[in-house]
């Protein structure tokens, strides 16, 4: 009796101690997230919303797997514990067609459903396809270099190093190469990423629906400065963004984007210092594509990324 | 004409070269330290003969098993004080001033993903396959001794170059599978990326020769009535885990090597520029890539499948369906590479291909993780700290298998790929899958090879503090890859608010170093106690062959080879529980014979490694011409087997009164 009380007394112990250790941890990651800002579930743009309802939906699928097997995993192994004498004991006991039937065909069928919607969504949120909307779209050409961002309005004859400004509500084309290693451009409140390759053009197209200032960065690592290839995202309204580009045309504080121009920019440095430019030559985007592609293989045109041309 | 000299001496190695960063010379230095020490003792206790005997020749798969695990341990001490350095350097953010600069703080994240992928995970699957397959299908040996001993000293020859630049030259700083343009000579001139890729191509080289030595053994050299169905699911793991490496290293070889030409001959197979396209890189080093996942934790899985049906005391639930799974996935491995870059503007159709392939992965590994849990129902299940460990197993591995589920579908993926939810996932899926496994497989076969049991306290203590420092270290991962935070980050804005979570990481390693703490403290208790831990043959009451000889097992494993009628053998026989009567008919055993020239390979290989990094060309052809040479003598001499004489033998087992 007095053994089977102390052995009460132990587990009781074990029970609390780790009931505490929990809930610490809980508090912890609680007190260290609470508050800050999540851009993949708190999305501004179009692409982004329907990419965090993808991702919390294939979320919800899984857990019908995950959920049972936490119960299971648990209730069997407390229940039949080498302590539980009155538990069934069956050595013998190899398989049991109907039941891994089951957990062949369960997953199966969840995986059958997940298929379904990734074939639909891959199409619906393919970065290449152009956003449905009325308005015009406007067209930025990104350029990632060591270790900053040059994007290229050539619409409005403009450009900016490592600060974009988009017109809220407006489908915007981007498209993408590098003059440096591979960076991958992201801008998750508004959309997934892109990679960004030397010699090729990539496409990314996505839609703010806020107003507002978001964060952008590269996802991959291009060399020792690419931490500070990090840039800022202002959407404002339709109206602004034109006073805005008009403005910038107009400003004399605006240097021009000569080729030496670029030249220096294009050196590697981790100054990430905000620019604007007036663009001199309206076909930068794609001189710096052809820079980069192989001599063999300059007919003029840029090489898609999905192409694959070698 | 001097400096032409040197130059042709040296090749590019400058004097500067051996000047390090502090913490960089003090890793290489205090590692420097330790070997002089142990060459020190050996010498002083005149220990060199008994060193070169045992071990440094043996062809003995449990010896040449074990030294894997050694490697693997102080491997993955190394790649622990990488990830502790690495997660020092973000906790502290911006506030102490920076601990590492952005160049070694890329140099250590490539050295840490390589180690611990190449030199401790690789490295504990083939200890465990030389230590446990022969043993388990009732063999004497593996098919190809002296293979094993030249695949395990070009491991070792790969594992001096990887930590050869702590005090020599520059590691690579273009991560852990170097992505060409970066790892091309325009951006990375210096000798980083040679040492990362002949490191990787020799250790490779040696992977390759020993996934085909194991695919041969388990296939010829199981014993007698031992069919495949009849083979324990380990074996199973390990038959499909050598046929991925065979297929999947030779792509590892080629990618390499054209990388390689790239940098060396100023070729074009991964430039931009003269027709060379880095995306066929991404590609093929993923072809390798993925596989080399399932290649390192189908064993995992076999480990698991043996632990839990020996402490339920029950068969394993569903084997046919256990075999079946791992098949599946080893074959699916195959056609799912492309997960890896769904953001490299692949299309709409090839991404949602790869992408439901990935996720009927998920499929087979659910039916593994319900038929263990089944194979615990109606048993009667003791919580030793294997057991432990496969509980750990199971919550980790299922959580960040859903992690993997959201990344397969390829539009979830452009928000999480190359963010720390990514970095979280896949160490979810090898720590919990690989480590854990190992860790469990370990503490279960530890006596078979000792004689002895570990500490089960201590390993209790091991096991919480890794599950707790475990979650705390990567569920801040898994946060902060939804709050953008990208992997490779060695400063961050301040205002984004991450540096709370990065403390916690950082706790949490701090948590998982006292778990690792615990386990060597647990090795050296249990040796220390090792008189009052004395085990039999069979301390867990075992259910597969290798717990019918002794611990530990003779040389020649089997005195008298055992005829397989059933699966779990040895628990079956048991179950008759009459011994055999019959006295035992001895018969010679051939071994083979100790050879120096494994390690002598593994020496030229490593000549010809540090050549080929140095531009030292003279060395380069002593190093090739060396190995070319030692093959042939070893091909062309006869006497390497010696015999052990039926009397001997039998002499043997009645000394260990096993009759």
């Amino acid at each position: 009796m007095r053994k089977e009380n102390k052995q009460n007394l132990r587990r009781l112990k074990q029970v609390l101690l780790s009931g505490f250790i929990a809930v610490a941890m809980l508090g912890l990651l609680g007190y260290v997230t609470y508050g800050r800002n999540v851009p993949l579930l708190d999305t501004k743009g179009l692409i982004a919303n329907q990419e965090r309802d993808l991702i919390l939906l294939t979320f919800g699928l899984g857990l019908v797997v995950v959920i049972p097997v936490f119960i299971l995993l648990f209730t069997v192994a407390w229940r039949y514990r080498a302590g539980n004498t009155k538990a069934r004991y069956d050595p013998e006991m190899s398989g049991h067609r109907g039941l891994e039937a089951l957990w062949w065909g369960i997953p199966g069928v969840i995986i059958l459903i997940l298929g379904i919607i990734t074939v639909i969504s891959s199409h619906a949120l393919d970065p290449y396809k152009p956003i449905n909307s009325s308005v015009k779209p406007v067209k930025i050409q990104v350029v990632s270099l060591s270790w900053r961002w040059l994007f290229i309005y050539p619409e409005e004859g403009i450009a900016t190093i490592n600060y974009l400004t988009i017109p809220k509500n407006t489908p915007i084309d981007f498209t993408i190469t590098s003059d440096a290693p591979m960076n991958s451009f992201w801008i998750p409140a508004l959309a997934g990423q892109v990679y960004a390759m030397s010699g090729m053009s990539t496409q990314l197209h996505l839609m703010a629906s806020r107003t507002g200032t978001f964060s952008g960065s590269s996802a991959n690592m291009s060399g020792e400065g690419f931490a500070s290839m990090r840039f800022r995202v202002s959407s404002i309204n339709e109206n602004d963004y034109k006073t805005w580009a008009s403005n910038t045309r107009a400003s004399k504080e605006t240097s021009l984007l000569t080729d030496s121009t670029y030249e220096n920019i294009a050196m590697p440095s981790r100054d990430s210092v905000a620019r604007t430019f007036l663009l001199m030559d309206s076909g930068l985007y794609n001189k710096i594509i052809m820079k980069n592609m192989s001599t063999n293989n300059s007919n003029g045109k840029s090489v898609n990324a999905s192409g694959m041309a070698m | 004409m001097m400096q032409q000299m040197l130059d042709f001496i040296f090749g590019r190695l400058k004097p500067s070269d051996f000047v390090q960063e502090p913490i960089t010379a003090i890793a290489g230095y205090s590692m420097v330290g330790a070997l002089i020490l142990a060459i020190i003792g050996l010498t002083y206790f005149k220990k060199w003969r008994w060193l070169w005997r045992t071990w440094i020749t043996t062809l003995d798969p449990k010896k040449i098993g074990i030294m894997y695990i050694l490697v693997a341990i102080v491997m993955l001490l190394r790649g622990l004080a990488d990830a502790v350095l690495l997660r020092a350097q973000q906790a502290l953010d911006n506030a102490a001033g920076t601990l590492l600069t952005s160049n070694q703080f890329q140099q250590i994240f490539s050295a840490h993903g390589s180690i611990m992928i190449f030199f401790v995970a690789m490295g504990i699957i083939f200890g465990v396959f030389n230590l446990i397959i022969p043993l388990q299908i009732g063999a004497r040996d593996v098919a190809f001794p002296f293979l094993n001993s030249v695949s395990f000293w070009l491991f070792v020859a790969g594992m001096i170059l990887i930590n050869a630049p702590l005090v020599v030259g520059q590691f690579s700083a273009a991560g852990w599978l170097a992505y060409p343009p970066l790892s091309e000579l325009q951006y990375s001139p210096n000798s980083g990326v040679d040492y990362w890729i002949w490191s990787l191509q020799i250790a490779g080289i040696g992977s390759l020769l020993s996934g085909i030595n194991f695919f041969v053994t388990i296939l010829k050299m199981r014993a007698p009535g031992m069919t495949l169905m009849k083979m324990p699911i380990f074996v199973w793991s390990a038959l499909a885990s050598t046929g991925l490496i065979m297929f999947a290293f030779p792509i590892l070889t080629a990618t390499l090597g054209m990388l390689s030409l790239d940098r060396l001959m100023g070729m074009h197979f991964f430039t931009t520029t003269g027709g060379g396209n880095p995306m066929m890189y991404i590609n093929l080093i993923w072809a390798w890539g993925h596989p080399e996942v399932y290649i390192l934790v189908l064993p995992a899985l076999g480990i698991f499948s043996e632990v839990v049906s020996t402490f339920s005391r029950k068969k394993i639930f569903g084997y046919t369906s256990m075999v079946i799974a791992l098949l599946a996935i080893a074959i699916l491995s195959f056609s799912v590479w492309v997960h890896h870059f769904f953001t490299m503007g692949t299309g709409a159709d090839v991404n949602a291909f790869f992408g439901i392939m990935t996720m009927i992965i998920a499929i087979p590994t659910g039916v593994k993780v319900f038929n263990w849990i089944f194979t615990m129902y109606r048993g009667r299940v003791r919580f030793t700290t294997p057991m432990l460990w496969f509980m750990g197993f199971i919550v980790t591995f299922t959580l960040g298998g859903l992690a993997g589920v959201l990344m397969a579908v390829p539009a979830a993926d452009f928000q999480l790929n190359n963010s720390l939810f990514l970095v979280a996932h896949f160490h979810t899926m090898i720590v919990g899958g690989v480590l854990f496994g190992a860790f469990a497989g370990f503490t279960y076969w530890f006596p078979k090879f000792t004689g002895f049991t570990l500490n089960e306290r201590l390993g209790r203590y091991a096991f919480w503090n890794w599950i707790v420092g475990f979650l705390l270290a990567f569920v801040p991962l898994y946060i902060l890859g939804f709050m953008g935070a990208t992997r490779r980050l060695d400063s961050y804005d301040p205002s984004l608010g991450w540096q709370g979570l990065f403390i916690v990481a950082g706790i949490g390693v701090a948590i998982i170093c006292v778990g690792v703490f615990f386990q060597l403290l647990q090795i050296g208790y249990s040796i220390k106690k090792r008189h009052e831990n004395r085990v039999g043959n069979d301390p867990w009451n075992g259910r597969s062959l290798e717990w019918s000889i002794a611990s530990p097992p003779p040389e020649y494993n089997y005195a008298v080879i055992p005829t397989v009628t059933q699966r779990d053998e040895f628990w079956e026989q048991k179950k008759k529980k009459h011994g055999s009567l019959i006295k035992p008919a001895y018969q010679d055993i051939w071994l083979p014979k100790n050879s120096g020239l494994g390690p002598i390979i593994g020496g030229f290989a490593l000549l010809f490694g540090i050549a080929v990094i140095w531009y030292m060309w003279w060395l380069l052809v002593i190093g090739l011409i060396g190995v070319i040479v030692t093959v042939i003598i070893r091909l062309t001499s006869d006497d390497t087997e010696r015999k052990l004489s039926a009397a001997a033998v039998a002499k043997y087992e009645l000394k260990r009164g096993i009759i």
